[in-house]
């Protein structure tokens, strides 16, 4: 295979707030290639966005990155500093939002959004004119879109543009934070076939946030799944949902509606933890039925149970268990 | 179109609020004990026969309802009557000469409240929850419990009597010979290129203008705060983080949608800054509608309060219809 074009080591991000600190994201690490989708799963709360936004080095305050390392192309995101930074942003990686609703300037024009981002990156004027028709079109809207104000335009219609003003510049990766939730089914499936189609004719690789373990069975490559800051299990979709190793995702599969089966969906017991307070151990034995005693004393290591499929739980880890 | 439609509408508007003010203003004279014969003559021993013949020439003797609309009927005439007091001055020769020195000192009053408001408000919200923040905010809030007299005071104290930079009062040197044309002294100066009478009329518009500019400063240096904090925590201001834009760019595009609130509160509080210069006026000898509405209510003069009532309120109302559309363009949201 070619080389990563995203590569995530051991990403930890905390919010220092005043009740105390939130650990957010510990210890992430992951890849991507050219053209895949990784849908980053989990609860509300998990971590996720977080993740996201530490992609982009963009962690609003009181958030810190601790550690970790994010590769895009060869270039270490967060070593980057001042207009080396806002220019990584946008043109090597760039984000799409939940909300198409909020995530437009409502008193500017669209075109001029999506312009403004192909001049920052100096992009000359006459040029950027014409990428902003091309990369509205390739959105799969009218040209004359760009004079309309967001409030002009329907959700999908925005969702639209905000993957236009984030894509303009032709990224590497794309981080698509529930970039559907917001929106009815037909919308959903819309913006997720234009995603495809993104993702297919430029290889860039998205990463596409979502709760919906359904829609990341669906449209995924590979799928990380994320419990109270942690990527639990790692790997290629068909493996991480036809075969899952780790007691969260085999639960999490559980809990959604299943045509062919015919089993009633089985929510979760038991509560997400408190981040500013995390359980000892792995951090979902609280709820976990298959918990032994290692489990709550120390946290397991994510291993490479077959290839590319990972996985941090104790009953695959066996050598340690026993010590 | 709909923008006419709703300036036509929004215009009409103002009718009924110009009236329900007269209607108020009439009532209240008539029934406030003393009446421009007594205030102007006093306690002297008239005989009644000719108490009764002075009033009958001022038309007091008329019932109310026949003063109430022959008052009216001369208005929508373009006529405000003639003074109570001083015979035959003609009121609306007062209003012309009054109203541009009170709309000259409340845009000067706006402009300088503008000035800090917007200033203090930007700078505490980008520098939020330092000390610079704090005392900024602290600020806004106590000048804006100042009284505009005993601030005017303290100006002429400092500036006019001890360090003598500035007039103490009035609007303009004498002696310099201005000619009116529109009646805004700093703009006829311009218009005529008169320049001494330019940094005379300017000289006695700063402390006047300062007072009241400063004491209506304190709201603005909050709502600018609070938007634009609010703007910079909005979600597209990530987005444009996200996309590569440049800091400096995205706090202008936040700015200006903080300052779409601030709009809609100046038309609001334009009555308030007409009363403000009203009270900065009596501090400053300035002859503006202020000072001549606190001469005129001390002699009860009904038709010159009446109209001085009309014209501020037909004044509010233009100036809030104003305002309204200059909201609509800052603010493509807003359609009529
Ligand atoms: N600005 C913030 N300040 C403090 N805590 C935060 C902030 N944003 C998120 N968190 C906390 O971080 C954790 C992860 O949140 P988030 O990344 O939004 O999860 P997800 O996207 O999976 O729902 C949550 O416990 C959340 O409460
Ligand atoms: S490590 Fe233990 S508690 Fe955690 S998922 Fe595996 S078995 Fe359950
Ligand atoms: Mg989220």
């Amino acid at each position: 295979m070619s080389k990563p074009i995203l590569i995530v080591e051991d990403l930890t991000v905390y919010y220092y707030t005043l009740k105390g600190i939130v650990r957010a994201v510990e210890e992430a690490s992951l890849k991507a290639y050219s053209s895949d989708l990784v849908a980053l799963v989990g609860e509300s709360g998990s971590g996720k966005s977080t993740l996201g936004y530490a992609l982009l080095n963009l962690v609003p305050p009181p958030g810190r990155i601790v550690k970790g390392r994010v590769i895009v192309n060869g270039v270490d995101v967060l070593s980057l500093r001042g207009d080396e930074l806002r220019k990584a942003r946008g043109s090597l990686i760039s984000m799409v939002f939940q909300d198409p609703f909020t995530t437009l300037d409502p008193v500017r024009r669209v075109g001029d959004q999506i312009l403004e981002v192909l001049l920052e990156h100096g992009v000359p004027l006459e040029e950027a004119r014409e990428r902003v028709v091309e990369v509205i079109r390739a959105v799969g809207l009218p040209e004359r879109m760009a004079r309309a104000y967001p409030h002009q335009l329907s959700g999908g219609q925005r969702q639209r543009i905000s993957i236009a003003a984030a894509i303009a510049l032709k990224p590497r990766v794309l981080v698509a934070d529930e970039p559907t939730t917001a929106l009815d089914v037909i919308v959903q499936k819309q913006i997720m076939d234009l995603l495809d189609d993104v993702r297919k004719t430029t290889g860039m690789a998205i990463i596409l946030i979502t709760h919906d373990i359904a829609l990341a069975a669906e449209r995924a490559t590979k799928i990380a799944v994320m419990y109270a800051g942690k990527i639990v299990e790692y790997g290629p979709k068909d493996k991480v949902i036809g075969d899952p190793l780790h007691p969260y995702t085999k639960a999490l599969l559980k809990s959604v509606p299943d045509i062919e089966s015919r089993e009633w969906p089985r929510p979760i017991p038991g509560t997400p933890p408190d981040l500013r307070k995390p359980p000892s151990g792995c951090r979902f034995h609280p709820r976990c039925p298959l918990a032994m005693d290692i489990c709550k004393r120390k946290s397991p290591n994510i291993v490479e149970v077959e290839p590319h499929h990972y996985v941090s739980c104790w009953l695959y880890e066996g050598g340690e268990a026993s010590g | 179109m709909g923008l006419l439609r709703y300036i036509a509408v929004r215009a009409m508007l103002i009718v009924p609020t110009v009236l329900i003010l007269y209607t108020l203003v009439f009532i209240v004279l008539r029934i406030l004990p003393g009446d421009p014969v007594l205030a102007v003559l006093g306690t002297k021993n008239i005989p009644p026969e000719q108490l009764e013949q002075i009033r009958h020439n001022l038309g007091l003797d008329k019932p109310y309802i026949v003063q109430y609309f022959e008052y009216l009927w001369n208005v929508l005439h373009g006529d405000f009557g003639t003074s109570m007091v001083i015979s035959g001055r003609s009121i609306t020769a007062d209003l012309l000469e009054r109203l541009p020195a009170t709309v000259e000192l409340a845009i000067a009053g706006l402009i300088v409240s503008l000035a800090i408001g917007i200033t203090t408000g930007f700078i505490a919200a980008t520098k939020r929850d330092t000390k610079l923040d704090l005392g900024l905010r602290v600020f806004g809030s106590v000048t804006y419990t100042l009284f505009i007299p005993w601030l005017g005071l303290m100006f002429q104290l400092i500036f006019a009597v001890w360090l003598r930079w500035l007039p103490a009062s009035g609007r303009i040197d004498p002696d310099v010979g201005l000619e009116t044309v529109t009646g805004f002294y700093i703009l006829d100066s311009i218009i005529t290129g008169n320049m001494e009478a330019f940094r005379s009329a300017l000289s006695h518009m700063i402390l006047p203008a300062l007072t009241l500019g400063l004491v209506l400063s304190g709201p603005y240096t909050r709502l600018v705060r609070t938007n634009l904090v609010k703007a910079l925590e909005s979600n597209y201001v990530l987005a444009y983080h996200a996309r590569g834009v440049r800091g400096s760019r995205i706090l202008l595009h936040a700015f200006r949608n903080a300052l779409i609130p601030v709009v809609t509160y100046a038309g609001l509080q334009f009555a308030l800054l007409l009363g403000g210069a009203v009270l900065t006026e009596t501090t400053f000898d300035w002859p503006g509608i202020g000072t001549y509405l606190v001469e005129k209510v001390s002699y009860r003069d009904y038709p010159a309060i009446q109209a001085v009532v009309i014209v501020f309120a037909f004044f509010v109302g233009v100036i809030s219809l104003i305002v309204d559309l200059i909201y609509a363009l800052l603010d493509p949201r807003i359609r009529y």
